[in-house]
């Protein structure tokens, strides 16, 4: 029998997000060789973790056809110079590929059989647009298992609007130009870039490099959102203002065993709590987090009260909100997206969850006051994860301070 | 010194046309450290990797514009540093080939020359720290590229980097010559520009390019954009002081730059002649960048290069470049591949040497199924055990796996039961070369094997037809003459009876093809190609030096040709008794034109013509052989042996192909340039026999219209 380990999340690293389709930074460039690229980055900065000695490594995409199929895991570890003997596979959770794969590799490390594992996610939305080459089965319409809206994301986020009434558009949109302005604040401060890897990119002027977040738009005004359209419905709430935008992009962290980190000399970002994933309704998916939330909290023996700092992944401001009503926090609250979130530089489905655990991670080193914080996301076809996560450099007086 | 600026270049541009593929110069911002701006600067013609981007004069002018703008922009403060990178996999092939050669004088070939010298060292003026990420392919003029930066990087995974002008009758003359030793001394140098290409052009791979000190870092290709910049970035904050072990200092000036500089001349002489023009003129560009300003390097780069591009040399090899690199792929005369019959398990009719090397190279090239036979059981075990030895050794060099050993050699099989040659689709037979012998074990491996399976001989002299006489399907039957040594000669003469059918001949070239091998379809007339004007050669020879020639003056009579071995060095080569008999089979079939000697038959006997020492170097002739051929009156001028040894050639060149022997006088070149090594400065054969007149003297016009010749003054 195996020994359960301690699970520490040691670093993390994401590509700068592209805008998708022909006009984004990343349209000449493979989905394969951006979270390859990620991996080469991720590997470089952490030249303590010997490379044979990775377990295994787990890739989240969820279009796994073209330039995201032939097993990612494999195929982008061989291509990262990873030793052949690494194994490696591809997994899919949609939006929360990436936060899955973490979370797997983590039930792998506690259980005993890996010391060390990079989980990460890829989506080039551009390459492969949401529901490109789906098939889904007739049964799910004819037996009503899901409503229509089920698979349109932005109908499942008007829904969420019919559902909680005080759920208003102008708060979605006022929520929607905080997360503007954190990320704006957050790049002016270079708290964003420390986790970025530069992609080279090829474009029709030659060679650039992708530094940035290409969708960031600091100047939004609620005036502006306002205006927007509602392509969903008709007068209805959801516009591309108060959404995550479709985007390219990848992630990857590398996890290991407590005593693992140990041995290496690593320093971990963040100690594993717990964590779950949990199913509603299909039409209304955008709820998930709270299910999942209450699941983690339960397993952890921790209340809400004793959480400090939220990662939320921003699919919707509306699924953001109904989250923080749901646990009676304030649209304005500091320990939610303090840099900002999905909504300011992108959502890139699978890749998005390490993304959120990379920003967390940061904010625990300069946050020694926080002991817990959990990452949350909502997932197509009704589901949601939450992770939650301790400071390592938690200290009690900070707190106190 | 030349003022660059003050030459107009637009007139190049015009000459240039519409048909340059143009390699355009991109240029996009690149964030540094510290708010610094890196210009990135992307070569890029728009085509795919399969269309190299190559320097024309529309290109360079482009390079230059853009350069000026960069240098405005960082006489402003705009930019902290310029880096040039190519298209994905490649930076540049160097000079668009096809545009040299279409050069119509030595003014336009100054002035293009000098575009180069212009564009590429405004690199190294603008004012700002500059950069060349070699991110793939750089050759000639594309390598040239990062010699005027002043720091470069090198791609891992970079296949081909090389100044291989001098193979091709150039010189690398746009701050090739001149800087390169001066960067990575003169005896890293010498191996760039005069060893490798002549080295059945050599290139150096990303790691080469980086251990010479040609770049000053290396980066895997996975990241190799990205770890470029940062390394820029480096650089141009001072994070990063760059060090160049291999920057010759004072002492290398002084003592081992003009010895370098001696020993290369001497080897060079000694393994080309002193014939080919641009290696020696690279020589003498080298040694002259001992000292002095890159500008005066600069200007001697100019004139030497325009004298070299107006020459007859340079456009010789460009003809004989394009005949290796296109004329191989498509050749003439060959059926459709559809026609082509599979080729599952190979038959080697024959134990012995060259069967066995044979087998090995079918085995390694098509890994099918290879059974050898001999008339005994301990012939046919000494040829499989030869093979598996070689194989052996293949696997102790490290050049196939353990597992590739275990394939091969499981694949070899001996027997002396032509029965188990029954399910071979390819029989090959190399036994000893007597016509009956041949006819009669093909006639007996025919009762085994299917109607249709491919009959194929490596015979060198004998009648392909003939040796098919009692087949009962001769139109299965085709020639396939290897040249020895059989796993370095890249040529196949592959002979066409009349009997022989278009699956047969098809199967034939893409069996070719498959051992990585150059076919050129020829008739089944004696000596075919090569041997056939080797003969020429050799009987001239020989005739020369029965009227009483001595054998040295022979072989300086020859020497203008820069032929890679003279006569005498050919027959120690091939063997004075094989000499013999190939001058014997030519004299009987045309009598009138083949000389046969019997003084060779008599050297042949007596087993030397040459003395050596206890290495096998060549000191003289031997005194016993000399006293052999002595005795003949009517000894004559090394230029009358060479004026009758060309109009010989041009005489049989001609009879060849008017009687078919080949489709045109490019396969002559081709077969000879392959199969007997003659120089890319000859353009093989023909351009040679048009450019001396010895086309006209015989049959009063030439074999190419125009001549492939310099355009002179």
């Amino acid at each position: 029998m195996a020994d359960q380990a301690e699970v520490v999340f040691v670093d993390g690293v994401r590509t700068p997000f592209g805008k998708a389709g022909d006009k984004g930074m990343y349209w000449n460039t493979r989905a394969d060789d951006l979270v390859v690229k990620a991996i080469v980055g991720l590997i470089e900065r952490n030249p303590n973790v010997p490379k044979d000695r990775i377990d295994d490594v787990a890739i989240a995409a969820t279009t796994q056809t073209g330039d995201q199929g032939l097993t990612l895991g494999r195929t982008a570890a061989i291509l990262a110079g990873l030793p052949k003997t690494v194994p490696g596979f591809s997994i899919d959770r949609m939006c929360a590929g990436a936060m899955t794969a973490a979370a797997m590799m983590s039930g792998s490390i506690g259980f005993g059989m890996y010391d060390l594992a990079i989980a990460g996610g890829v989506e080039h939305m551009g390459h492969h647009p949401m529901g490109s080459g789906v098939d889904p089965n007739p049964r799910f319409l004819t037996e009503k298992l899901v409503g229509e809206d089920a698979l349109v994301m932005g109908a499942t986020a008007e829904r969420i609007h019919d559902r909680f009434p005080q759920l208003t558009k102008e708060r979605s949109d006022r929520y929607a130009l905080a997360s503007q302005q954190k990320t704006a604040a957050a790049y002016a401060a270079g708290k964003i870039q420390q986790d970025l890897v530069p992609v080279a990119i090829r474009t029709d002027e030659g060679w650039g490099l992708a530094t940035r977040d290409e969708v960031m738009r600091p100047e939004t005004t609620l005036e502006g959102l306002a205006a927007l359209k509602t392509p969903f419905r008709p007068h209805g709430r959801i516009t591309a203002g108060n959404a995550s935008g479709l985007n390219d992009g990848a992630t990857a962290a590398i996890l290991a065993s407590g005593a693992a980190a140990k041995e290496l000399g690593l320093t971990p970002k963040m100690k594993l709590v717990s964590f779950a994933f949990a199913g509603v309704d299909p039409e209304i998916m955008g709820i998930g987090p709270i299910p999942a939330t209450e699941k983690a909290l339960r397993k952890a023996g921790l209340s809400i009260d004793d959480i400090d700092l939220f990662e939320m992944n921003e699919a919707f401001a509306v699924q953001v909100l109904s989250f923080m009503d749901h646990y009676g926090i304030a649209d304005d609250d500091p320990r939610v997206n303090p840099w900002g979130g999905a909504i300011a530089v992108g959502h890139p489905l699978a890749s998005s969850g390490v993304r959120l655990m990379n920003q967390l991670a940061s904010q625990f080193t300069e946050r020694p006051d926080v002991r817990y914080g959990i990452t949350s996301m909502c997932v197509g076809l009704g589901q949601g994860g939450t992770m939650i996560w301790e400071n390592p450099n938690f200290n009690k007086k900070a707190k106190k301070a | 010194m030349t003022d660059y600026t003050k030459i107009d270049f637009d007139s190049l541009v015009a000459l240039a046309g519409d048909d340059e593929v143009v390699t355009h110069s991109y240029v996009r911002d690149v964030p540094l450290s510290g708010g610094k701006t890196l210009a990135l600067l992307t070569l890029d013609n728009g085509r795919d990797h399969t269309r190299p981007n190559t320097l024309g004069a529309a290109t360079l002018l482009e390079y230059a514009k853009t350069l000026d703008e960069l240098k405005a922009r960082a006489a402003a403060g705009e930019i902290d540093g310029v880096a040039v990178t190519g298209k994905p996999f490649i930076l540049a092939a160097g000079a668009d080939l096809s545009k040299v050669a279409e050069i119509p004088d030595k003014e336009t070939a100054k002035k293009f020359v000098q575009l180069g010298h212009f564009a590429l060292a405004k690199l190294g003026e603008v004012g700002v720290p500059s950069f060349v990420f070699y991110n793939g392919l750089a050759l000639g003029g594309g390598l040239e590229i990062g010699l005027h930066a002043d720091y470069r990087t090198v791609d891992a995974s970079a296949p081909a980097l090389a100044l291989p002008e001098v193979f091709l009758g150039l010189i690398p003359g746009w701050g090739g010559a001149t800087i390169l030793p001066n960067l990575i001394g003169i005896e890293n140098a010498l191996k760039v520009v005069i060893e490798n290409p002549l080295k059945q052009n050599r290139t150096l791979k990303g790691q080469d390019a980086f251990d010479l000190g040609i770049a000053d870092a290396i980066f895997p290709s996975v990241s190799y954009l990205e770890d470029s910049i940062r390394w820029a970035d480096d650089v141009v904050s001072g994070r990063i002081k760059v060090k160049r072990p291999n920057e010759p200092g004072k002492v290398e000036r002084l003592v081992k730059w003009d010895a370098a500089i001696g020993i290369a001349t001497k080897m060079l002489k000694s393994r080309i002649g002193s014939i080919p023009k641009s290696p020696y003129a690279a020589l003498d560009l080298m040694k002259a960048a001992k000292s002095g300003t890159r500008a005066e390097g600069f200007q001697r780069e100019d004139e030497v290069l325009t004298e070299l591009i107006g020459g007859d040399q340079l456009h010789a090899s460009i003809y004989a470049f394009n005949l290796v690199q296109k004329r191989t792929k498509r050749p003439a005369g060959a059926p459709d591949k559809a026609l082509a019959k599979k080729v599952t398990k190979v038959g080697v009719l024959g134990a012995g040497y060259m069967a066995s090397q044979l087998a090995l190279l079918f085995v390694r090239r098509l890994r099918v199924p290879v059974v050898i036979t001999d008339i005994d059981q301990a012939r046919v075990d000494k040829g499989v055990a030869y093979i598996a030895e070689e194989i052996d050794k293949l696997l102790e060099k490290g050049r196939i796996s353990p597992d590739e050993s275990n394939r091969l050699k499981a694949l070899v099989t001996g027997t002396v039961d032509k029965a188990d040659f029954a399910d071979c689709d390819w029989v090959i037979e190399a036994v000893f070369e007597e016509l009956e012998i041949k006819q009669n074990v093909f006639a007996e491996v025919e009762q085994h094997i299917s109607p249709e399976a491919v009959l194929a001989t490596n015979t060198s002299s004998l009648s392909v037809e003939q040796i098919g006489a009692k087949l009962a399907h001769p139109e299965r039957l085709v020639g396939f003459h290897f040249f020895t040594p059989v796993a370095v000669m890249p040529l196949i003469e592959v002979v066409k009876t009349p009997h022989t059918d278009e699956a047969t001949l098809s199967t034939a070239m893409v069996a070719a093809k498959n051992l990585r091998k150059n076919a050129v379809i020829t008739a089944d007339t004696p000596g075919f190609v090569v041997n056939r004007l080797l003969a020429v050669l050799l009987g001239e020879a020989m005739r020369a030096v029965d009227e009483g020639t001595s054998f040295q003056t022979v072989d300086e009579a020859i020497a203008p040709l820069g032929l890679p071995m003279a006569p005498s060095a050919l027959l120690d080569l091939v063997g004075l008794k094989v000499g013999a008999h190939v001058l014997d089979t030519h004299h009987a079939a045309f009598p009138d034109r083949f000389y046969r000697s019997e003084n060779l038959h008599k050297l042949a006997a007596y087993g030397k013509l040459l003395e050596k020492d206890d290495k096998g170097r060549v000191k003289g002739f031997d005194k016993g052989a000399m006293k052999i051929v002595a005795g003949g009156k009517n000894s004559r001028t090394a230029d009358e042996i060479l004026i009758a040894l060309q109009d010989g050639l041009a005489r049989e060149v001609r009879l060849m192909l008017d009687g078919g022997v080949v489709e045109a006088a490019e396969d002559i070149d081709l077969c000879m340039v392959l199969g007997a090594g003659f120089p890319f400065q000859m353009g093989g054969l023909t351009p040679y026999l048009d450019r001396v007149g010895a086309s006209e003297r015989v049959f009063g016009d030439t074999f190419h219209h125009p001549m492939i010749t310099g355009v002179g003054a």
